[in-house]
């Protein structure tokens, strides 16, 4: 306090409440500041609710079961989106999980030491490249070349009435399901692979050298030893890596083709809540077209918070802070 | 013995296997990763001139740039920012220094680990329900909140584990001088964790610039120069979705330009906070 503040607090009175005082609008600031975040939670799941309760009352349970989405006749059903949501962040974590693993374990036991922190830093800069560039990529790189590289030699080499006819049925221009899932695989892998290095470089050197002190194999060290050491963490990352696919709007939108319904087979063009979402509410056609897609918000909301919720508490173990 | 001889042959031919595995893999997503980077280069810088920075966006077929759409995006980011760290340092302290250890406490932290990974379409779904529809507009006002309500959590989650970081003996020291908790923060903790926290801000700084999903419904799109942000609002995640979706080939050269320049800015701030939270190290 400075000592004209002093002397006027003297001058009126002769105690200074004046700190005290602040210190409480501080305090009480602080705690504003805090609920505020809480509130916005509360807000957004109370809007969604009652954004979309016009669409669930009317619809119903047969909401989340009914593949029909048909803006014209104003009937909505979310199943497609739910689905294909559901399977494509599966299949993008089903494809990328190995990847990242690969990667961590190479950047922690086996990569040269000169080149350990340069790829360390790239993959942890990738991992923040906006996601409407790797949309972007999809659609104009990749989906040609998957195109003409992957889905007409498989198409071709399908016997009609085999399973894989069943799983490749589709028009081949390079967009759709399985597509949009190596784009997701694609965007979440440098995420993944970072968490998971950063996992692994906690382990005490000592622990691992010990494990290799025995006459363990890098592949040894790896599954017995490192791995287990950070278990929870590592099953919290990878549902981090499984949030982010679930709720990714831009580098699916570009590429899974948009179209309601169940996804008939790998290459048949599909729809996620996200890309819905994005695609269709600017231009909602009637009160209850907005309230569906709110709905599906919500639908996405429950399934994200399961995820994550889960993924927070496993991280939340000590030694595993992200 | 021959018997243990093989199970030594296996054991190491699965390491073989294993890291042979290991190598394959690094080298097929940094080729991956390589490609993305690389197109990225060799379709934006074509695009890449002049008029990017001082035209704004054209009809199909007319000179244009994206300057109403750069324009826009900094101010929308700025606004956030300043949402954001007003909202996520003061946040944070609470966390840190009064309630941290309460049940609210951990609820809040909670709610906030939440928010930190909530998908971003969620977030602009929100805001248009509270501000777009109410105000019956979209605004350059609205993008920003929803952009503010994805940093916030990052911050306060910084501030949090900077504050915590402190020695207790820099509050008791301050304490004893007779100096209430609020000073103590605001004049030592505060100053001493300034570079921690800074690093978070870019970090959210760097997240938010490169948003598309929130923006779409709540600052939508304007073809014109406007620092309006009362009104919808021009930036460059909606206007490359909507270019890189459109069937002209000068917008689409535009879109890919545009995502250049996201790109390359996402990245330089992501470099200058890395080099923010080295300095903080060293001292």
């Amino acid at each position: 306090m400075t000592d004209a503040a002093l002397s006027s607090a003297a001058g009126s009175r002769r105690a200074s409440p004046r700190g005290a005082a602040v210190a409480k609008v501080f305090e009480g600031l602080c705690f504003a500041a805090a609920t505020a975040l809480l509130a916005a939670l509360g807000g957004l799941i109370v809007s969604l609710v009652i954004g979309g309760w016009p669409a669930l009352k009317q619809f119903g349970f047969g909401f989340l079961t009914s593949a029909e989405w048909n803006p014209v006749t104003d009937v909505y059903g979310a199943a497609g989106p739910v689905v294909g949501t559901l399977v494509t962040s599966t299949l993008a974590l089903v494809i990328a999980l190995p990847i990242a693993g690969g990667v961590a374990f190479f950047l922690t036991e086996l990569c040269p030491a000169p080149l350990r922190r340069p790829i360390g830093t790239a993959v942890e800069l990738l991992a923040g490249i906006p996601s409407i560039v790797y949309g972007m990529w999809g659609l104009f790189v990749f989906a040609p070349l998957f195109s003409k590289y992957v889905q007409l030699p498989l198409m071709m080499a399908a016997t009609p009435g085999s399973l894989l006819e069943k799983l490749t049925v589709g028009i081949p221009n390079g967009s759709g399901i399985l597509s949009a899932s190596i784009i997701l695989a694609i965007m979440i892998l440098p995420f993944m692979a970072a968490t998971l290095r950063e996992l692994l470089l906690t382990v005490p050197p000592g622990v691992r050298e010990s494990a290799y002190g025995l006459g363990a194999t890098t592949a040894e060290v790896v599954t017995s030893v490192t791995l287990p050491y950070v278990r929870t963490g590592a099953i919290g990352a990878v549902m981090l890596g499984l949030g982010r696919a679930l709720g990714e709007t831009m580098a699916v939108t570009f590429i899974i083709g948009n179209s309601h319904g169940f996804p008939k087979s790998m290459f048949d063009s599909g729809s996620t809540i996200a890309s819905t979402i994005a695609n269709e509410f600017t231009e909602a056609t009637s009160p209850v077209h907005a309230s569906a897609l709110i709905a599906l918000g919500l639908v996405l909301f429950v399934i994200t918070f399961a995820v994550l919720g889960l993924a927070r508490l496993l991280l939340r173990t000590p030694g595993a802070r992200l | 013995m021959t018997a243990s001889a093989s199970k030594v042959a296996r054991r190491k031919l699965t390491n073989v296997v294993f890291e042979a595995f290991c190598v394959v893999v690094t080298v097929v997503a940094l080729v991956a990763l390589a490609a993305i980077l690389w197109s990225l280069l060799s379709q934006g810088v074509g695009g890449l001139n002049l008029d990017i920075f001082t035209l704004s966006t054209p009809a199909p077929g007319s000179r244009g740039g994206l300057a109403n759409a750069i324009v826009g995006s900094l101010m929308m980011c700025g606004l956030a920012m300043a949402i954001a760290l007003v909202v996520g340092v003061l946040g944070g302290t609470w966390l840190a220094e009064y309630g941290g250890r309460s049940l609210y406490g951990s609820v809040v932290r909670f709610i906030n680990d939440v928010l930190l990974s909530a998908p971003s379409i969620l977030v602009g779904l929100f805001v248009y329900e509270i501000l777009v529809a109410p105000m019956k507009g979209f605004s350059g006002f609205a993008g920003s909140v929803a952009l503010a309500l994805l940093a916030a959590p990052v911050i306060m989650r910084t501030t949090e584990d900077v504050l915590l970081l402190q020695a207790a003996t820099l509050r008791e020291a301050g304490v004893a001088l007779g100096a209430p908790l609020s000073l103590v923060i605001r004049s030592i903790l505060w100053r001493s964790g300034t570079s921690g926290i800074l690093t978070g801000a870019l970090l959210a700084f760097a997240r938010i610039s490169g948003e598309t999903a929130p923006l779409l419904f709540t600052a939508l799109n304007n073809q014109f120069f406007s620092l309006d942000l009362r009104h919808a609002t021009a930036n460059l995640p909606v206007v490359i979705f909507n270019f890189a979706l459109s069937a002209y080939d000068d917008w689409r050269r535009l879109a890919w330009a545009g995502a250049l320049l996201i790109a390359a800015f996402v990245l330089a701030v992501t470099i200058l906070a890395r080099i923010v939270a080295k300095e903080q190290r060293r001292s």
